[in-house]
């Protein structure tokens, strides 16, 4: 990669990334209030009580009086200052609720992430190494097996099998609550509750990660430029590692910058089983109860890593494969 | 004259007392202290400022924290809190409460009568849906003393009492809200009572942590050191705490109705549907009279007669909960009896429809209706795709479609629904939790009201002679003559009176001592060592 041409193309990407966010905060603003129902008559449906007067005063109190382009309006002019808002529902500004949730996501995903790529690239190159013996074969089963099986149900046999039978490993929440444990036990204890929620979310990429490299890795090490390395007497760690993994990593690394694009928007059906803290449930959450500022909020937030990641992966092709150039 | 009822109102509420006692003594188990009482809240709720939320998770834990005058026994009767006694005039107008001496707010400032003045005439009116239509009765409501608060009604209202639970209207302190926006005050986020237990911590999505207040105005209580509720969002999950022992105790809806039965078998759980009767929730499926023919009383007859309601207790729910006999629920005061809906009878059923005029056509179908399932779990669904089959049966066609639970409220609210399932709190007196539903006064567009538009003049008068009577046995007389009525016009097709299990490890004891059940203060509540 030329670095002279990297100023330019941050500045393009960066323009277009804005447009792109713009649009997308417009389309989810004019979506969730599509959907019938807002938060005055969800909180009214749940107080077991209500009359005229009370819908009345929440609609006040939440700004759903106003017409809905002035809504908009107040909305756009706070995403530019990067104020997202205040959730009524939960009396408490959107940053912090997001803020508060954002370290247990990027916790339990980004612990899934370096999970699922590290094993998944190793198991791939060991399935193509080894290509038509039973050491393939294995791994082909499992990484199927795992690819097809339904995350949840993936979380439930896991907590029946480590938390109900060995009883070795919490089977929800993030840690000990009341132990108030410090320093190392409490790393260590939040590690015990990590292991669970973060294998079931992994074990699906790990799966993907395996297949791709293992298949990409088979068609690389048919190619030419391999078969004159090994008759030129490369030694065949290196062929695998500098000629054929290298080459085969840029399918596999297209694929993990859409999974890291989706890191803070965490895993709504794991946190959900594993009552895991992040921002899928609070996400979901804000969904039911029509709570638009946490919602929007949760997808500002999305979009932008997905933008960013998609520059950072667009980076990484270049230092991986010089051949490719960076274009906006 | 003022009678004084402190003597009567003593007798009423030792008796329960004493009976815990001699529970725990007969038991060989005297009150320990110490310990942590982890359970669960679900759903989250938003805040837990009592008041300002009014969610069925909000009234369980915020009675931790905040009391009210008086708590209810298993059959209604008032029981002193944080008004030691009260007296009430003959005429039924006046009440004057005494306050307990020596409470504090947790901040540490003197509660007083001014706060139950503010309360009262502030706080709730401005907040509470509920509060404002019964204090609006109010014509005077004074500080006599710091320990004294005198209110005098503008006419009689003899259910005024039950509106003195913590969770219909919890003492708030007037320093802290006085003159602000009540909703947006500071102490929402941190909320101070007088409660046993102070609120230290809530991690959104993960945990709320209440400890002991060691000022607390009852001698050698709270027995817990503290209480931790753990917010789990699948109802599987919630199973497997309880029965891990990660978690001691399950309230309200944390555990699904056909998970029960397994729980029953496990020796180290007790579980009981007592502690509802100030609630007393009642399911029905919900008509909308603007709808035809759903304004016909024999449509609605025969569809009523088209449910078994023994099957929806037994297979859908496993034994928890009662049949519905008519539209008060049996441990409501003022339930008759006598006044019962017609039995399950679908030949029966079709023959009214056949005579009323409504022929199958060539697919056996009389007319279709639309249904909307009630969204607060997988049981509500079951019950919907059981009416299809009941239904069905009487060639009454019914399609189902699913909402959210934000859809549903809209659409219940703005009348935009054919047929749905709904259920109310009764709070201990039909005029509370009844006539909401079927007085013509209060057909409005928001939930909770009467959403269907039944209209009958006759229905109207005898709900407000009940309500405007001081004397019990009028309104005996009025509400068992407004039950037989109802019993026949079918307003609404009531299906279950709704219990919510509380199962908790035996060793937590004196979860379930008066008619509220897990929404009690637990101050004396204790786990054995």
């Amino acid at each position: 990669m030329e670095l002279s041409k990297l100023p330019g193309f941050l500045l393009r990407r960066g323009v277009k990334a804005l447009v792109v966010i713009l649009a997308i905060v417009v389309c989810n603003f004019l979506l969730i209030h599509a959907a019938p129902g807002d938060p005055a008559s969800v909180i009214a449906g749940q107080s077991g009580a209500a009359d005229e007067r009370f819908l009345q005063q929440l609609r006040e109190q939440f700004g759903l009086d106003r017409p809905f382009h002035v809504q908009l309006w107040i909305y756009l002019k706070g995403v530019l200052t990067l104020d997202l808002g205040f959730s009524h529902r939960q009396q408490q500004p959107v940053w912090l609720l997001i803020s508060e949730r954002l370290p247990a996501t990027l916790l339990l995903t980004g612990a899934a992430f370096t999970f699922a790529v590290v094993a998944g690239v190793t198991l791939g190159t060991l399935a193509a190494r080894r290509v038509g013996t039973w050491a393939d074969s294995v791994i082909t089963v499992i990484a199927l097996t795992f690819y097809a099986t339904p995350l949840f149900w993936v979380g439930l046999m896991l907590v029946l099998f480590f938390s109900v039978w060995l009883e070795w490993l919490p089977s929800f929440g993030m840690a000990s609550v009341g132990a108030d444990l410090t320093g190392m036990a409490a790393v260590l204890d939040v590690g015990k509750h990590l292991i669970l929620p973060a294998a079931t979310l992994g074990l699906f990429y790990l799966a993907v990660y395996a297949r791709l490299t293992r298949a990409t890795m088979l068609e690389v090490a048919d190619q030419d430029f391999v078969k004159t390395a090994r008759a030129k007497g490369v030694p065949e760690g290196q062929v695998i590692r500098r000629h054929v993994l290298r080459n085969a990593l840029l399918p596999v690394i297209t694929f993990a910058g859409i999974q890291a694009g989706q890191l803070v928007g965490g895993s709504i059906l794991v946190e959900t089983v594993f009552a895991w803290p992040g921002i899928g449930r609070l996400a979901f959450d804000a969904l039911l109860a029509r709570d638009y500022a946490v919602l929007l909020g949760v997808f500002f937030c999305t979009s932008v890593m997905v933008v960013l990641f998609n520059l950072v992966t667009d980076l990484l092709y270049a230092v991986v494969d010089p051949r490719v150039e960076v274009e906006g | 004259m003022v009678v004084s009822r402190r003597g009567l109102m003593a007798a009423a509420t030792s008796a329960p007392v004493l009976m815990r006692a001699s529970d725990a003594l007969a038991q060989g188990v005297a009150p320990r202290r110490g310990g942590t009482l982890q359970m669960m809240l679900t759903p989250e709720p938003p805040v837990l400022q009592i008041g300002v939320n009014q969610q069925g998770p909000t009234l369980a834990a915020a009675p931790k924290m905040f009391q009210g005058l008086l708590s209810f026994s298993s059959t209604l009767e008032p029981m002193p809190l944080l008004a030691k006694s009260w007296t009430i005039s003959p005429d039924g107008k006046e009440y004057v409460f005494a306050l307990q001496e020596g409470v504090k707010w947790h901040d540490g400032q003197p509660f007083t009568a001014d706060d139950v003045v503010f309360s009262i005439m502030k706080f709730h009116v401005e907040l509470s849906p509920r509060a404002r239509a019964i204090f609006s009765l109010i014509e005077t409501c004074e500080a006599r003393d710091p320990l004294t608060v005198r209110i005098v009604l503008k006419q009689a209202f003899q259910p005024f009492l039950l509106m003195f639970d913590a969770t219909a209207a919890a003492m708030v302190a007037k320093h802290l809200f006085d003159g602000r926006d009540y909703r947006t005050a500071p102490a929402v986020q941190r909320p101070v009572g007088t409660g046993p237990f102070k609120f230290v911590e809530w991690q959104r999505g993960n945990f709320i942590r209440l400890d002991r207040n060691e000022e607390y105005w009852k001698p050698g209580q709270p027995y817990l050191d503290s209480i931790i509720y753990r917010i789990i969002p699948d109802s599987q999950s919630r199973r497997l705490a309880l029965e891990s022992g990660q978690v001691l105790l399950s309230q309200a809806s944390d555990i699904e109705p056909f998970d029960i039965p397994a729980l029953r078998q496990r020796a180290n759980l007790d579980v009981s549907t007592n502690g509802w009767e100030y609630f007393s929730p009642l399911s029905w499926m919900e008509l909308n009279h603007r709808v035809k023919p759903l304004d016909d009383a024999r449509v609605r007859r025969a569809m009523s007669m088209a449910i078994d309601r023994n099957f929806v207790v037994n297979r859908l729910w496993f034994g928890v909960g009662k049949p519905a006999t008519n539209p008060v629920a049996s441990t409501t005061r003022f339930h008759d009896a006598g006044a019962r809906l017609a039995a399950f009878n679908v030949a029966e059923a079709n023959r009214i429809l056949d005579q009323a005029g409504f022929p199958r056509n060539a697919q056996g179908v009389r007319f279709t209706l639309k249904h909307i399932p009630l969204p607060y779990g997988e049981i509500w669904t079951r019950l919907s795709e059981y009416l299809r089959q009941a239904m069905r049966n009487i060639g009454v066609a019914l399609d189902l479609e699913s909402t959210d639970a934000g859809s549903w409220a809209r659409r219940v609210g703005n009348w935009e629904y054919e047929t749905t399932i709904n259920f109310v709190y009764q709070f201990g007196d039909p005029t509370l939790g009844v006539e909401r539903t079927y007085v013509s006064t209060n057909i409005q567009r928001v939930t909770f009201t009467n959403t269907g538009g039944y209209a009958n003049p006759q229905v109207d008068a005898l709900f407000q002679r009940a309500r405007a009577s001081a004397a019990a046995a009028e309104r005996q007389a009025a509400f068992s003559e407004v039950q037989k009525l109802l019993v026949e016009e079918v307003p609404q097709i009531w299906l279950m009176e709704l219990a919510f299990p509380t199962i908790h490890d035996k060793k937590v004891r004196n979860v379930i001592t008066t008619g509220l059940g897990v929404h009690k203060s637990f101050d004396d509540v204790f786990i054995a060592g």
